[in-house]
């Protein structure tokens, strides 16, 4: 893989991140980090859905009128997204009945459409695959982070498992139920983007 | 070719929009059939779950067959119904229908030990979406054996942990009769030890922090399904 290939999977994850450097994506981020489950689960969704948007795009790219070009773009997510939904309600039930929530979150995820738009439009399938593993990947990242935060903090769990001991909760640690709510998705997701500007030369503006 | 042009763009728009229409339908009626039996099975497990009785997909079918004995259904003023199964009635459709021509239902169910559990279906609403579930009494029509619920969209981690057997543990003992009269099951908001402190040990039981409105319809839930089911309780109630 070349340097230049290489940077369209490194960089999301960390000087182009979509979520902490774009600011794209937050609606998700808001609504399946309270547990790290569902946040595991839309990832996977979002990196299967971007992938191949992108490499979809990408090879259609030469022919889509410029002027319904986003349409094209919204029905081609649309479609996979479906398309995903009914393959796993016919083959993965469980796991299907996790996302049921999620898949109209996937549609109206601005990052597909963001990188379908800025990248896939004007670059070949195999690049535009790359770009599309590496910024879910970055998406997938900091909500992995953002969930296991506010699962550890809001439930005293991790992945559904208790992690503080109950002997805690006897001495009066409570857990701590704004973690649940949506506005702390916010602030943890812009605690990140403060500690990631402070230690990122790159981002450091003059 | 001139992408822009107005012939161009229309007939490109209409081919897009019929092949992902083909596709999207040819997917959609291949896999019904395998989409409809894990519904089934899922309902299979939900029903033997609220016995007790934790079967995987494989053995689903299996087990209902073994364990679920006979296939109740009634009508509001519990006279048995003739040519209908109780599995394949659609709850929804029933609760819309006006209160004569509902059918409702029920499922008996003989365990291990030999004895026999009544295990009626709920359909209600949370907070985002429905909720429902199955919940199954012993031989006397009143004390609770197991409960077992579900929902479509609840907030995951708070009213989502309905499906939770710490909170579906805790309706078992309880009893849905006071006297004569049917009180059914109150949730007691207040987390933790909320229905002792209401000293309602009998009839109540503890709501989830954070999830108040998810277990208020929980409770509605089996308040009202319940209701229909009055007359056939007390008719087999052991007073």
């Amino acid at each position: 893989m070349s340097t230049k290939n290489l940077k369209l999977i490194t960089n999301p994850l960390n000087i182009d991140n979509p979520i902490t450097i774009q600011v794209l994506g937050i609606c998700s981020a808001l609504a399946v980090t309270v547990k790290l489950e569902p946040a595991v689960v839309m990832s996977i969704s979002v990196l299967f859905v971007m992938a191949f948007a992108n490499v979809i795009i990408s090879l259609l790219r030469n022919t889509i009128p410029s002027r319904i070009r986003i349409i094209v773009q919204l029905v081609i997510i649309a479609s996979l997204v479906i398309l995903v939904d009914q393959v796993l309600k016919a083959f993965a039930y469980d796991v299907s009945k996790q996302l049921s929530v999620f898949v109209g979150l996937i549609i109206t995820n601005c990052i597909i459409m963001g990188r379908l738009e800025a990248f896939a439009l004007g670059n070949k399938p195999w690049p535009s695959f790359l770009d599309g593993v590496g910024n879910s990947a970055g998406y997938g990242m900091i909500l992995i982070l953002v969930a296991f935060i506010r699962e550890l903090f809001g439930s005293g769990s991790v992945w559904g498992f208790q992690v503080i001991p109950e002997g805690f909760y006897e001495f009066g640690y409570a857990n701590n139920g704004l973690m649940i709510l949506p506005p702390m998705a916010l602030i943890v997701v812009g605690i990140v983007i403060w500690v990631q500007r402070a230690r990122t030369r790159e981002l450091i503006e003059a | 070719m001139n992408t822009n042009s107005n012939i161009y763009t229309f007939i490109y728009a209409s081919v897009l929009v019929v092949v992902v229409a083909a596709l999207l339908s040819f997917t959609a009626i291949k896999l019904q059939p395998i989409q409809e039996q894990n519904i089934r099975i899922e309902k299979m497990q939900n029903i033997l779950s609220s016995v007790g009785i934790e079967s995987s997909v494989e053995q689903a079918e299996e087990m209902f067959n073994k364990f679920i004995t006979k296939d109740i259904v009634i009508n509001t003023k519990a006279d048995k119904v003739e040519g209908q199964k109780a599995f394949d009635l659609n709850l929804k459709k029933e609760y819309k229908k006006s209160e004569e021509t509902r059918f409702l239902p029920a499922f008996e169910a003989t365990l291990d030990d030999g004895s026999k559990k009544i295990i009626i279906p709920l359909l209600g609403k949370g907070l985002w979406g429905p909720v429902w579930g199955y919940v199954s009494f012993n031989e006397d029509f009143n004390t609770i054996y197991g409960a077992t619920f579900d929902h479509k969209s609840e907030t995951p981690g708070l009213g989502a942990d309905i499906n939770k057997s710490w909170f579906e543990d805790q309706f078992k003992g309880k009893t849905i009769f006071d006297g004569e009269k049917l009180t059914s099951i109150t949730i007691h908001k207040g987390g933790k030890g909320a229905a002792a402190i209401a000293n309602n040990t009998e009839h109540g039981v503890d709501a989830i922090s954070g999830g108040t409105i998810t277990c208020k319809g929980v409770e509605e839930m089996i308040k009202d399904c319940l209701l229909n089911y009055e007359p056939y309780l007390n008719n087999n109630r052991s007073k």
